[in-house]
């Protein structure tokens, strides 16, 4: 347990605590609504927030690339609704989009590879007041979830029989797409673009395959979640990789485990 | 209701426990009154003009081919897509407006077949504020069987919805709709994915339920045959209403022809 006498470790592990239950948590609605083009999509419209940030000569990108991800989620939901073409390829084009112009602004003048932190992050350089962000938005999504995540899994089994005992449907739907926005990005900088998905998506889908109710579940899917979190950092720590793709890799082997352990789980 | 006899003494604790509702039957002083119906897509109708009048206890049947606006109509009722028009539901024993309690059967579910949700899940998450990715509240899972008993569904309470056959997910969603008891029970072409002997056991089902209780049902269907046996009334659309009547009436008149052929 040497790695406990760094700082950054320590950071890293409380970061880790907190970020691999709010994952384990929205996975499962994200998982059951088919929503992962959608938080996909949002991870890389990360890309064009910080690219205003930038443009517009922001200190830190944190508050723009927050305010575009709000923007984005609540569109790309109006579009879903308005349009008759599928929303996988809306998603695609709006996702496409995000990180093209991204690209563009970021990479001007040959410098992008100062962000490039961003696409596979960096959990060992989060601070303490960062940590607190974190905190603050796992209270929010369990608060969240206490009050309406019933209303959240009737309207995802069924629109119209939502709609007729009374829930608004379209609120708690938009809701639900600003909170998966706010935590995509306040945890983008730590967990990377390119993984962000496969840790919200990878848990719930293992727990998945191995539940046959909600409580197990979400029980799985956050156990399952912080187990692949920790193994990760420290398997990354001693492999001197990045904690991120690690955690991924640990969470892969958690779902082929489930995946053919299913029957046995659901006799 | 559907005559079994074996769980008969439990089936009867358990309505029971479900309380008032046994007692009571249709009136017919309660009616529904939609004027002048319409929504629009732009500036282009989907439907228009449709008036409907309806009663407790009477089995209303819409029929008419694909993209006539039958479903399109069931939205507009539960408040899905804005509608132009009035929806009145009036007691006329009392001779007031009430406001309409829709019950809603949907044609499908947006469930995987492997997706982790039981009936429990899914029944507790549309009528009550317990969080089930959290607890199983004893009395909540008490009530929810003493409904699913009423149609002869409490068996399935643990089972995932996909393991459930058409007509047993049918009886499953039929008992969400009816908790609390609607005044209207709308039906979304609900006999898809059932065999002949579930459909019949269903459209008995609902027989009793619109004889016992004060509710009117509409239905959206395309097996006539069983509209005929059925619908105490008949819609004909087609983008607004072309003819109603008894199923008789409207089977004979010259616009179910040209449509039907």
């Amino acid at each position: 347990m040497d790695f406990l006498n760094y700082g950054f470790m320590k950071n890293a592990l409380a970061a880790i605590c907190i970020i691999t239950p709010l994952f384990g948590l929205l996975g499962t609605m994200i998982v059951n609504n088919r929503m992962a083009f959608f938080s996909d999509a949002l991870g890389h419209s990360a890309l064009t927030g910080m690219a205003i940030g930038v443009l517009l000569g922001f200190a830190g990108t944190d508050i723009p690339m927050l305010l575009f991800a709000l923007l984005f989620a609540l569109v790309l939901k109006h579009m879903e609704r308005k349009s008759s073409a599928s929303t996988e390829t809306i998603i695609s084009v709006f996702s496409s989009l995000g990180t093209a112009v991204g690209l563009v602004v970021l990479s001007r003048g040959g410098n992008f590879s100062k962000y490039s932190a961003l696409l596979v992050g960096d959990i060992l350089s989060i601070s303490t007041k960062e940590i607190g962000y974190l905190l603050a938005v796992l209270a929010v999504t369990f608060l969240f979830w206490l009050f309406c995540f019933n209303k959240l899994h009737a309207a995802s089994v069924n629109k119209s029989l939502a709609k007729s005992k009374g829930i608004p449907v379209r609120l708690i739907e938009d809701l639900f797409a600003v909170l998966i926005a706010v935590i995509v990005m306040l945890s983008i900088k730590w967990v990377g673009i390119l993984i962000i998905n496969a840790l919200l998506i990878l848990p719930a889908a293992s727990a998945s395959n191995i539940s046959s109710n909600m409580r197990e579940y979400h029980l799985f899917s956050v156990i399952l979640s912080v187990a692949s979190g920790l193994i990760g950092l420290v398997l990354a720590y001693y492999l001197n990789a990045a904690a991120g793709p690690v955690i991924v890799i640990v969470a892969a082997v958690f779902f082929a485990v489930t995946f053919f352990a299913r029957s046995w789980f659901r006799s | 209701m559907f005559g079994g006899s074996v769980k008969k003494k439990r089936k009867k604790e358990l309505r029971e426990r479900a309380g008032h509702l046994s007692e009571r039957s249709a009136c017919g002083l309660h009616c529904i009154k939609m004027s002048d119906i319409g929504v629009y897509a732009g500036k282009t109708p989907i439907i228009e003009h449709v008036n409907v009048h309806i009663h407790c206890g009477k089995l209303t049947a819409v029929i008419g081919r694909n993209g006539a606006g039958k479903s399109t109509l069931i939205k507009a009722i539960l408040g899905e897509v804005p509608h132009v028009g009035t929806i009145e539901f009036r007691d006329m024993k009392e001779n007031k407006v009430k406001k309409l309690k829709v019950g809603y059967v949907p044609q499908h579910l947006n469930v995987k077949k492997d997706a982790p949700v039981s009936v429990y899940d899914l029944f507790a998450s549309c009528i009550s504020n317990v969080p089930v990715f959290l607890c199983r509240k004893k009395a909540l899972y008490d009530k929810i069987l003493s409904r699913l008993a009423l149609f002869e569904a409490e068996g399935l309470i643990d089972k995932r919805l996909g393991d459930l056959s058409g007509g047993e997910l049918q009886r499953v969603l039929l008992s969400i709709a009816c908790t609390p008891v609607p005044n209207l029970l709308l039906l979304d072409e609900p006999v898809s994915g059932v065999d002949r002997n579930g459909m019949e056991l269903f459209y008995r089902t609902i027989h009793s339920l619109k004889e016992k209780y004060d509710l009117s049902v509409i239905l959206v269907s395309h097996d006539l045959t069983l509209v005929k046996e059925y619908a105490d009334s008949v819609i004909l659309m087609d983008k607004t209403v072309l003819k109603e009547g008894s199923p008789q009436e409207v089977m004979d008149s010259r616009e179910f022809h040209d449509i039907f052929g």
